[in-house]
């Protein structure tokens, strides 16, 4: 059995025998911790993995209250139906909620959803032909047997349970590492093909539908409610109790949630100051110890790393990942010209990058090498010329697009995520090629298992392949930087692309290294991926490439093979010395 | 009425339009959004109340040690909560400390301070509750003074053009030498007495009350988004704006209504131009 499940089954039986020896008060306590988990858990995937700032979540709670409160009293309706109109009102608020979150940066969102509980509140207290206003409504009544404080206890028990699954679920899935990418590495996320409007877009629904149903819970578990219920120090205990369990993780806001449900149950005199230390808590959090309670419980990676390690490919695995045949389509630019400013970085560019070559690029710096590279991967929109694969033009300014079409990268310092597993890390270069939708994800559906076996399986072989197969389960942020290269390119390996633009690769490592990753260079290229290589280290270049063009303030300087690069004149006076 | 709209209109936005400056003069000194802006509008309100209402102070002296307080709470943000993280400005992790910090601040104020609006003295004695009641001048003579000092600052002494210089280039301000830490300092310290005058002005308008920082922060940052990060003039122009609409909607069609529509065109404008209606698009990320 898995040992990871450990945890939350001794969590949820203690919770199942909290009815044997404790009286009805805490059967309350027990079922509030329970209904803010509901809505936790499912926030959780928006803060914790996705990091989104929603500090206004109070409004999804107050929207279902109100919502399953106004159809129970008000229309008579069944109290489980109510709690599902509920969800169905969430998962639509949540999008709303969530939608700047797509354009608009940490601290703007942060601000609109804050605005969006302040409205919330607001329209609850006038609305009073619906709401009761500010003197309230009843909340719904459960039947029997959930009509007493144990009965309630158990039931929400039980839909705490079920969002701890279903999140989990989600959060060990290509979409978990998908919004963990679009927090810590959002450009490489977008190289990879991830798109961030949809996955997001499919988080707040899922997480708004949680919060929904938690407001219908909530407004049973007061009984009645008024506006004066939805106060937004409750918003910042949800928030902070995520942060304080630890980032990417659900064990720790389970914990988070748990400890600032019950703490001003063991400390009376300090309800009033209670806001004000989980305040002074979120401050120390952030200052101390960014990992929280998930940092503390992560025990595995205060094991040392065996020192002096040594990055050894294993080519022969290659040829078993990257089973695509040589493309017939080259990568083409034809007369690019991009500013910035008054800069010309490129200035009239043509190059034409063939597969299963090793193309190399090089040029002093700022002659424009690494801006060729970002207009092949879509992040620069050129202002004259265009860049074809084969005949179809490459759309501009859409790097999300590039994963699909074959086409992987490096970037020059390396783009990871540190809190996540080197096999994490790789396994998010297949993020496009999952067939299972967020549904059967969520219910663990066979199609999800079966990917996610293909996934680790195929993650291993690029490890095995870039010689880090013995640090898979390692955290990303202990390696050293030029392991960290040879993750990206496993991770780039992931797409089986039919062209690999790598981004001076070489800097920073050991000599050895360099001739090692020259060597799985070549070998890649020879499995018929074309490679587009930048880099400054010109005894690679000439070693392994097969045509070089070198760039001098944004234009071609020479082109052939190595050998007339050599003997080239000018570039020898400009750029390699005599 | 309209003399009523106008004249609160133009006191609530003088004082948007402060905390706006407020968070603009974090910004330009940090890169950094502070939740804090808001709370030290409040806090001007309140110490305000405090050292002349109940302390019974007379009214310059008191004046000036809740602008000295509110400078030292505003220190004290860059000390606790910005300096620290300005590291890994790309996390974000300010907006989690700045607002740890101003839930602090906003929850020591309404325990130890009070729940409840407490009233503000009268400064001057033109209270007759007409449109020239000094409560709704006051914010606006604030404003003014504002702009002038921050102008007379930035054009005429040699430390505003510093602070100019670390706005404009961090980096580059620091190879010429210029003290950035200590300037840093600085602008945090002047964005509390800015922030502080703007609650001390409008404290009789919006009385002494905790949840004002939490009010403040919201419409104060409306402007700012609206005219673009770092951008005076877009946040006093924008804030003077949102006021009197905030006001006329507020007679006209009542409170929420007024809510609701600030709110729906701050969405709509940001969504449309994410980097405000006078500001320069983002840089490149690559």
């Amino acid at each position: 059995m898995n040992r990871a499940i450990l945890p939350y089954l001794g969590l949820f039986g203690a919770a199942l025998l909290l009815p044997l020896f404790a009286n009805d008060y805490w059967a309350v306590i027990g079922a509030r911790a329970a209904v803010y988990w509901v809505l936790v858990g499912g926030l959780n995937l928006v803060v914790g993995f996705g990091g989104q700032l929603a500090i206004g979540y109070v409004a999804l709670l107050t929207l279902g209250a109100y919502t399953s409160a106004v159809l129970c009293a008000r229309y008579g309706l069944d109290p489980f139906l109510s709690f599902a109109a509920a969800g169905v009102v969430g998962a639509v608020a949540g999008v709303i909620v969530g939608l700047p979150a797509l354009r608009l940066r940490t601290f703007y969102f942060a601000m609109t959803t804050l605005g969006f509980a302040t409205i919330v509140t607001q329209i609850a207290l006038a609305w009073q032909s619906v709401t009761g206003g500010g003197i309230g409504l009843p909340g719904p009544e459960l039947p029997k047997p959930f009509d007493t404080p144990w009965g309630f206890y158990l039931f929400a028990l039980a839909l705490a349970a079920l969002i701890t699954w279903l999140s989990a679920n989600v959060a060990s899935s290509r979409f978990g590492r998908a919004l963990v990418a679009i927090r810590d590495a959002e450009v490489a996320a977008e190289a990879t093909g991830i798109s961030k409007p949809r996955l997001l877009t499919t988080v707040f629904l899922f997480s708004g539908a949680a919060a929904g149903v938690a407001g219908g819970l909530f407004a049973t578990l007061q009984s009645y409610i008024t506006p004066d219920a939805f106060s937004f120090d409750l918003s910042v205990t949800f928030f902070i109790a995520i942060l304080v369990g630890g980032r990417g993780s659900i064990l720790g806001p389970l914990i988070g949630n748990i400890i600032l449900t019950l703490l001003p149950e063991f400390a009376a005199p300090l309800v009033a100051w209670s806001t004000f230390l989980y305040a002074a808590l979120l401050l120390a959090i952030v200052l101390l110890m960014p990992g929280g309670i998930a940092a503390l419980l992560d025990f595995s990676n205060r094991k040392p790393l065996t020192a002096n390690r040594a990055i050894v490919p294993r080519l022969d695995r290659l040829r078993g990942l990257l089973d695509h045949g040589t493309a017939q389509a080259s990568i083409v630019l034809r007369n690019v010209v991009l500013s910035f400013g008054g800069v010309r970085a490129i200035d009239g560019l043509d190059l034409t990058v063939r597969p299963g070559q090793v193309h190399g690029l090089i040029g002093p710096n700022g002659s424009g090498k690494t801006t060729t590279l970002n207009v092949i991967s879509g992040y620069y929109e050129p202002e004259q010329g265009e860049a074809f694969l084969g005949t179809t033009p490459l759309p501009h300014g859409a790097p999300q697009t590039r994963a699909a079409l074959g086409i992987a990268r490096t970037f020059q310092t390396p783009r990871l995520i540190g809190e996540a597993s080197v096999l994490e890390n790789v396994m998010i270069g297949a993020t496009i090629e999952g067939t299972a939708s967020f549904v059967e994800t969520m219910l663990s559906l066979p199609r999800h298992r079966g990917d996610e076996k293909r996934m680790t399986a195929q993650a291993m072989d690029a490890l095995a392949v870039v010689g880090l197969d013995g640090l898979a389960p390692v955290r990303a942020d202990r390696l050293q930087h030029s392991e960290l290269r040879f993750m990206e390119i496993a991770r780039a390996l992931m797409l089986k692309p039919a062209f690999l633009l790598l981004d001076e690769p070489a800097a920073g490592l050991s000599g050895d290294e360099i001739k090692r990753l020259g060597e799985l260079i070549v070998a890649i290229a020879r499995n018929g991926t074309g490679v587009l290589l930048v880099e400054h280290h010109a005894d690679l270049i000439f070693d392994i490439c097969d045509h070089v063009t070198v760039l001098n303030l944004g234009r071609e300087l020479a082109a052939g093979t190595p050998g007339d690069i050599r003997a080239h004149k000018e570039v020898v006076s400009a750029y390699l010395g005599a | 009425m309209l003399a009523a709209i106008l004249a609160a209109g133009l006191a609530v936005g003088a004082t948007y339009a402060l905390i706006g400056v407020t968070y603009n003069l974090m910004f330009s000194a940090s890169r950094v959004m502070s939740f804090t802006a808001g709370q030290l509008g409040m806090l001007g309100g309140v110490f305000g109340a405090l050292f002349i209402h109940r302390l019974g102070m007379p009214i310059i002296p008191g004046f000036i040690l809740a602008l000295a307080a509110c400078a030292l709470v505003g220190v004290v943000t860059e000390i606790v909560a910005v300096r620290p993280v300005l590291g890994s400005l790309e996390q974000h992790l300010y907006v989690l400390s700045t607002l740890g910090l101003a839930l602090m601040i906003q929850q020591f104020t309404a325990i130890e301070w009070s729940t409840e609006p407490q009233p503000f003295p009268v400064l001057l004695g033109f209270d007759g509750g007409g449109p020239l009641d000094e409560k709704f001048w006051l914010p606006l003579v604030a404003c003014v003074v504002t702009i002038a000092g921050l102008e007379f600052l930035y054009r005429r002494t040699l430390v505003g053009r510093a602070f100019l210089a670390i706005a404009e280039d961090n980096f580059a301000a620091r190879a010429l030498g210029l003290p950035e830490r200590n300037l840093r300092m600085g602008s945090y310290a002047l964005a509390g007495v800015v922030g502080g005058l703007a609650g001390f002005a409008s404290g009789e308008l919006l009385l002494a009350f905790f949840a004002n920082g939490a009010m403040l922060n919201f419409f104060g940052f409306v402007p700012v988004a609206l005219g673009g990060l770092g951008n005076n003039r877009g946040a006093i122009i924008g804030g003077i704006a949102l006021g009197v609409f905030q006001q006329a909607a507020n007679f006209l069609v009542g409170g929420v209504f007024a809510s609701v529509a600030v709110f729906a065109v701050f969405i709509i404008v940001l969504l449309v131009r994410p980097q405000g209606l006078f500001g320069a698009p983002a840089t490149r990320r690559v």
